[in-house]
């Protein structure tokens, strides 16, 4: 079976971002950039499948600008086997990343694509879902435990009041939550290995998709900043202040 | 045009962020229809009958809709959907899984956590974990949204007096996604998304076992237990404790932080809260900085005082 891997670049998730002064976005220039957390998470799901012998072949998909390329090396060194990179510099919403990853499918004829949850910086969980829709596909979302076989998945979702399993005919779009599993680091080895893996080209007008903005970003604030409080000395004193001064408890 | 609110429930009672979507929906219009899908879920559809503003409920039954799947929901939803100008579900795991699929059926770009209505077609979410506020418009001629609990007080569960129209739903069940199995966590305290007061506990903890002396706390108080990633990692609970970015949302009268060094992750899933206190080992911990109240202790001696003092 084919598995087909989304990874996005984004804000590395260790630093603080900041709102620029104009209020057009967050300060991305000279930041560092990493896979997003879940995307990498999806990585490492696909290559224990193919290490079990149920995955086949590894395809790793970035929208983006051509610095993506290096997010794609990573997945490679992680054990993807090919790399395809949607050049674009323009924001790409969620309802565009599944219309493009939609002619990747296509292209590809995945059993399966395995996608993160949620981006850490658009925070949207959105793509996979939308994805699973335009192709009419069943979705797992928030998995923290997916089993394959006979044609089907068994996908262990993350819930509010616990876990829930759901069974899906295949082909199927899964996405990873915190708990899926543990990814591996690259090794260097593997690092030199995946340069030597090939990373195809292509941009959205080539794949047919018109990618423009449904929604406009009209202003990015800073959130409202709490006031640090106080320290107190002892337990008395906390439960002191509880009662008397903020009158909670 | 009226207003489509997608129920949140268990057959038997109406999920409390629920309420705090028909509040966001009454932000944006008056003519609110709410969808109560389920099975044998008569007493939902009554009491959202009578909730605050509500004027119609759509209620559609099947065996298969015990535990509706996104699949269904979604194609249930899409039929109606040229009724409505907007369509709100609450930004819980139950609304995240089946309202973008909707919205790419739909051809929407949905608008994910909204926490304020700013006029019909304009909306706040945060985005980076909260670290910034985003206000952003949407251009569709069907807005598909979901809402953030937190963002909304609940409309009243009484006062309301709404016809219940039931649907037909047969032809949208779909074959290709089933429910198994679930496993929920019982609990006699209250739900972390709805509880007044929180105690949550971090790696500091140590272990499970240790979570028992959050929970004498919690009962004393009547408050509910929560977690920071690293202690469900770790297995001291179940995940459904996690609060945080990628966790629950919470906005409480007090939100205690026990053992919790205060990573961006879990300040965005708390730093809401009306008072905060922090205890903690290491005074230079991040979480002091968003503290009203800051213990510098060893949680091991501070917990069963605190119990104590209670
Ligand atoms: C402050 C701010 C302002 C913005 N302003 C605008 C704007 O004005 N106009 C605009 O068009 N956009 C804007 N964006 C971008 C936009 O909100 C999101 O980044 C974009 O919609 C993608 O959403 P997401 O990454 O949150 O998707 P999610 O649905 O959270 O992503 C889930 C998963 O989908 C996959 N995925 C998502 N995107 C990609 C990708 N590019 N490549 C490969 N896989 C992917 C990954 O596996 C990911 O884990 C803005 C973002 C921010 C944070
Ligand atoms: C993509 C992504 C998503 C994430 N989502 C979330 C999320 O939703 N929620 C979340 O919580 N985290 C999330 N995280 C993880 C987050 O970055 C932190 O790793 C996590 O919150 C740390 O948990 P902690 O504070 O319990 O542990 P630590 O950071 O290890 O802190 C433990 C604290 O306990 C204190 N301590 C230890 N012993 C004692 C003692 N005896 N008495 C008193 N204090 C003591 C220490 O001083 C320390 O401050 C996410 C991370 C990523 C990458």
């Amino acid at each position: 079976m084919k598995i087909l891997v989304t990874v996005k670049r984004v804000v590395d998730y260790n630093v603080k971002v900041r709102v620029k002064d104009d209020n057009s976005g967050v300060e991305t220039a000279n930041v560092k950039m990493s896979m997003n957390p879940f995307c990498e998470i999806a990585v490492e799901e696909a290559v224990r499948l193919k290490e079990k012998g149920v995955a086949s072949e590894i395809i790793v998909a970035s929208i983006g600008p051509a610095q993506a390329q290096e997010t794609l090396r990573t997945a490679l060194a992680l054990g993807a086997d090919k790399a395809i990179l949607v050049k674009t510099d323009e924001e790409v919403q969620p309802l565009a990343v599944a219309k493009i990853l939609k002619e990747i499918v296509a292209k590809e004829s995945p059993e399966m694509v395995i996608m993160g949850k949620q981006s850490i910086d658009g925070d949207n969980n959105q793509s996979g879902q939308m994805l699973a829709a335009l192709l009419d596909w069943p979705q797992g979302t928030f998995a923290s435990e997916i089993n394959v076989s006979d044609g089907k998945v068994a996908v262990t979702r993350e819930i509010d009041g616990g876990l829930e399993t759901l069974e899906l005919t295949l082909p199927a779009v899964v996405t990873s939550d915190l708990r899926l599993n543990e990814p591996r680091f690259a090794s260097l080895p593997n690092i030199m290995k995946a340069k030597r893996k090939p990373l195809e080209e292509v941009s959205s007008a080539d794949l047919g998709v018109d990618i423009a903005p449904r929604t406009k970003t009209l202003k990015v604030e800073a959130p409202a900043q709490r006031e640090a409080g106080i320290k107190v000395d002892s337990v008395a004193e906390l439960v002191d202040k509880l009662k008397n001064e903020a009158k909670v408890i | 045009m009226a207003i489509l609110v997608i129920a949140e429930h268990n057959n038997q009672e109406l999920g409390a962020a629920t309420l705090s979507t028909i509040a966001a929906a009454l932000k944006i219009g008056n003519d609110i229809h709410v969808l109560v899908a389920g099975k044998s879920s008569q007493p939902v559809a009554e009491s959202v009958s009578v909730c605050e503003g509500v004027t119609k409920v759509l209620h559609a039954e099947h065996e298969a809709l015990e535990h509706a799947t996104a699949e269904s929901l979604t194609a249930i939803v899409v039929e109606l959907a040229s009724n409505y100008s907007h369509i709100l579900a609450a930004a819980s795991t139950f609304g995240k899984n089946f309202m973008p699929r909707i919205g790419a059926k739909l051809d929407v770009q949905p608008i994910s956590d909204i926490i304020s209505v700013e006029s019909e077609d304009t909306f706040k979410r945060p985005v980076y974990a909260g670290n910034a506020i985003a206000t952003v418009q949407s251009t569709d001629a069907i807005k598909v949204i979901t809402v953030r609990a937190t963002g909304f007080d609940a409309v009243a569960t009484s006062g309301g007096s709404a016809v219940v129209e039931s649907l037909t739903v047969d032809g949208h069940i779909s074959q290709k996604s089933k429910f198994a199995s679930q496993e929920l966590t019982k609990s006699e305290r209250p739900e972390l998304t709805a509880a007044k007061i929180i105690i949550s506990g971090g790696r500091g903890m140590g272990s499970g076992e240790n979570f028992h002396m959050l929970e004498e706390i919690a009962d004393k108080l009547g408050a509910a237990v929560g977690a920071s990633r690293a202690a469900v990692d770790a297995g001291f609970v179940p995940n459904d404790y996690q609060v945080g970015q990628t966790g629950k949302i919470v906005a409480p009268e007090l939100y205690i932080a026990v053992g919790i060094s205060g990573a961006i992750q879990h300040l965005a899933g708390m730093k809401d809260s009306k008072v905060i206190v922090a205890i903690n080992k290491d005074e230079e911990a991040p979480i002091f900085q968003v503290a009203d109240y800051g213990l510098v202790a060893d949680l091991f001696q501070a917990i069963p005082e605190l119990k104590d003092a209670l």
